[in-house]
Parts: C-alpha cells; structure tokens; sequence
C-alpha cells in the first residue's frame, strides 16, 4: 500500500480504477473496469445512455458500493472508507450533478454555504461571505446571490451548482454530464467555463458525457465505456479516427 | 397469486419500515445532533399547521354540539351537553381529527418534499456535502413531528371546546363559567392522559411514514407524487391501528 502510493505520488497519479465491477440484479453495468486519472489532466467518459457512465461516477464519490474491484483516489480505496473518511476525501473532490441538485429550498448564498459549513466547522462568517461571493464572481454569477434556485435559468443552474463544487477548492471534479439539457450556446459557454476552472484552479477533471461537443472541447484523454469496460482510450482525434466498428457509431 | 403479491408487498412494507423506524433511532439518538435544522421543522410542522388546525378543531366542536343536542334533548340530559361533548373530544374525536389533518398537510408535505430531493439528486448532493442526509432530513423531521403533534392536539382541543361552547349557546344561554365548570369538572385525569400519549406515536406514525415515503421514492414526478399520496393513506390507515390499540391499553389499564 505505502509502495502504491509513493508510486502514484511520483507519477502523479490522482485516481487509480482496477477491475471495477458493478450489478444490478442481471444488469452487470460495468466489468472490469480500468481507469488512471494524471493530476492536472481532463478525462472524458464517453458512453451512450444506460452504458454506466452515472454509475461509475457514483462509485467514485462512493454513492453506490461496487460490487467488486478498487477505487484509489489520493492513496485510499474508496469503497473500505467509513464515512468519515469519505467525508474527507469528498472535501478534495467535487462533484457537479447531471441535474445541478441545487436545493429547492435553499437561496443561492445558502447553497453555496451549506457543504462550506459542513465540511469546514471552523469558520467564520466573514470567510464564509468572503468565499461565496469569490465563487460566485468565477462563475460570473455574483449578483444571484440572494435569488432563489428557481429564478435561475438552466445555464445560471448549473453555473451555481459549478460554484458550489469549486467553494472548497477540490483538487479533482468529477462532471456528471456537464451539458445535458442545455442548448449549444449555453453548453458552450459552461465547457469553457469548466475549462477556464481547471487552468485557474489547476483542478484535475474526470466529465462523464455524451456529447460530442463537450468531449471535443474539454477532454485532453477520451475513455470509451462500452459493454461495462474501458473499450478504447485516446486524444479525441486519435479516436476519432478509430476504426473500430463500436467506436465509430459515435462519430456518424 | 395477485392476493400473495399484495401480502408479500404488505409485509414487505412493513418490514422495511421497521428497519427504517430502528435506523431514526439510531441516528437521532447519536451525535452530532442537527439541531437548528429541528428548530426549523418545529416551526414549519407545528407553528404552520395551528390555522389549519384550529379551523377544523373548531367546526368539529361546534359541529359536535350542533349534533349531539337533539339526542340528548330526547333523552332529557341536555344540560349534560358540555361534559359529554368534553369527554367526546379530549379523549377521541380531538386527538384523531388532529392526527388525520396532520397527516394530510405534513405527511403528504414531507413525502413530496423528500421524495422530490431524492430525484433530482439533491439527497445525494448532501452527502457528498459532507452532511448525514438520513440525519439531516429525517430525524428532525420525524422528531419535529412526534412533539409537535401533541402541543397541536392540546391547542386543537381548547379551540374545539371554545367551538362547542358556540354551539351550546345557539340554542340556550349558557354562561362562559357554567359551561368550562361543567366541562372541568366532567374532566379526570384519566380522559386527558392517554389521549395525550397517544398524540406522540400519532405524530411519529405520521413523520416516519412521510419520510419512509419520501425519501424511498423513485421513477420521476410521477414517484414523488405517489410517495406523497401513500404517506397520507398509510399514516391515516396507521393512525386508526394506533388508536385502536390504545383503546385496549386504556382499557385494561383501566382509564
């Protein structure tokens, strides 16, 4: 384990996947699934719908349990942690949601607030105020602050919720379909965003989507899931121009 | 087939409820404690629900009086009208009628509320928050709810005896003393007591079905809707199976 990890350490290793494996009942969504994330670098899931995509993104944030199989992120496998361990590794690593999960009930400022309060117990007021309003200006959504999640439209949603994941300053961000129900404008707009974060922050990026758009833009590596395993890995050119009969059905 | 399905899906139910109600224990019963968050509850279960709870508490004082008369005129014991109509509400129609609007207003309310959040991720987002969302979201509002219940069943059945003191008076003029006097004095321990510790399982019948409901939902909108109408219908049907089983208690402890 300590050998692992001065391994990882030297080859900047961030996140280590080996044979995951995940079932629902007859449905077995991923097989043996491989996958290295480079610290600094920006991987893009691609898979079509209901090929397990959301289900790997979820095991890594260790929502959903897998059945067999390792997830090593900073050094430490995932699915033995307690909660509390999870809790810490989940203060390094932040998650967009594919439907934003802003709370219905909460103000903008509230949600932004509440995984800073919750994760950080020992903060003031002032810092709070001071680390909202910082978040919101990289989203240039300063002036929502007091608005509530339903005065916002789609695009400003999902900025929010991108403000939310970057106020604890995660050192990986794991994208659940950046870009589902967003029109090409606004959808561009939030891919360069993310991509602007990760210059800034020099955050390491794992976004698991399907379009085609966001994987062009945003991705330094492509990962293909098909049939529950990392069927092939490339630059998006170098997989573009695969051959492969599976892979190419993306690109018609 | 389609009645072992239904028992199986019964007991299925029940079961999981049961594990749900042990998994509240024990999460409410361990630190940390969200307690600001129950604050908050306290005020949206309790203090939102006294309007709509002493509107209906009071029709039903009036109504029951209104009803009651003519019987008891026949039968020559109408002076005996506010006693009965004290026992009647204190110790049965009060804390069931609360119960049942209760279960109306916040069962449904927590069953769409939790049931939505779990769609649209936002349970999830709590917890990679860093945040017990099964803490956070359901212990208060379970624990809100059992202690709320029974300050609204209290107030709930002052205000339905003020309704009945109106509905005394349409008929005959009975002064405001005489008619708390005879209520007072009709009244034991006896008749409040039961009433009052049957109101707290009433109120966690009513709070951990809307969570169960809730926060167990799935398929879309069209889950959260369900989970709301099913935590309205299992803690009503619930409620009756409470009562029920309190009147035997009473009854062999003999109140």
């Amino acid at each position: 384990m300590q050998a692992e990890l001065k391994l990882d350490t030297k080859s900047n290793k961030v996140m280590i996947i080996k044979g995951l494996c995940k079932s629902f009942g007859d449905n077995h969504v991923l097989k043996e699934f491989n996958l290295e994330l480079l610290k600094g670098e920006s991987v893009v899931v691609l898979g079509k719908s209901g090929s397990g995509k959301s289900v790997l993104i979820k095991c890594i944030i260790g929502l959903i349990k897998p059945d067999k199989g390792s997830i090593h992120i900073f050094g430490q496998n995932i699915p033995n942690l307690d909660h509390d361990q999870l809790d810490q590794i989940r203060a390094k690593v932040g998650f967009l949601f594919q439907s934003n999960a802003l709370y219905d009930s909460m103000t903008v400022r509230e949600n932004l607030e509440f995984p800073l309060r919750r994760h950080w117990l020992e903060v003031s007021q002032k810092q709070v105020d001071k680390m909202v309003i910082s978040s919101l200006e990289d989203v240039g959504l300063a002036h929502t602050i007091d608005m509530m999640p339903v005065e916002l439209s789609g695009g400003m949603r999902k900025r929010v919720a991108l403000a939310r994941t970057l106020i604890l300053k995660p050192e990986i961000i794991l994208y659940d379909e950046p870009t589902t129900g967003l029109d090409t404008i606004t959808s561009k707009e939030i891919i360069e965003l993310m991509m602007e974060i990760q210059q800034k922050y020099n955050t390491t990026s794992l976004i698991i989507s399907h379009d085609m758009n966001c994987v062009r833009m945003a991705s330094d590596r492509v990962v293909m899931l098909i049939d529950g395993k990392c069927y092939a890995s490339g630059t998006f050119d170098e997989i573009k121009q695969s051959h492969d009969k599976k892979v190419k059905l993306f690109f018609e | 087939m389609s009645l072992k399905s239904d028992l199986k899906s019964f007991l299925t139910l029940n079961g999981e409820l049961f594990r749900f109600s042990l998994r509240f224990f024990r999460h409410s019963l361990n630190p940390p404690y969200e307690f600001s968050e129950f604050l908050k509850q306290c005020y949206v279960i309790g203090y939102k629900s006294l309007p709509l709870i002493g509107l209906t508490a009071f029709i039903m004082g009036l109504v029951l009086t209104m009803q009651l008369r003519p019987s008891m005129a026949d039968y020559g014991v109408e002076a005996q009208l506010p006693a009965i109509v004290a026992i009647a509400v204190i110790r049965e129609v009060g804390p069931v009628i609360t119960a049942l609007i209760f279960a109306g207003k916040i069962g449904s309310s927590i069953g769409a509320e939790l049931g939505s959040m779990k769609v649209t991720e936002q349970i999830d987002a709590m917890e990679v928050s860093g945040t017990n969302p099964f803490k956070y979201l359901v212990a208060s509002r379970v624990l809100a709810c059992t202690l709320m219940l029974p300050v609204l069943v209290m107030l709930g059945d002052a205000v339905s005896l003020y309704g009945a003191y109106l509905g005394v008076n349409i008929h005959t003029n009975t002064s405001f003393t005489l008619y708390w006097t005879q209520v007072f004095d009709n009244l034991v321990f006896g008749d409040v007591l039961p009433a009052f510790i049957k109101s707290f399982f009433f109120g966690f019948a009513v709070g951990i079905i809307g969570c169960y409901k809730g926060y167990n939902s799935s398929k879309g909108t069209e889950g959260v809707g369900r989970s709301a109408n099913s935590a309205v219908v299992v803690s009503s049907v619930i409620i009756f199976v409470i009562d029920l089983l309190a009147v035997q208690v009473t009854d062999i402890l003999g109140y």
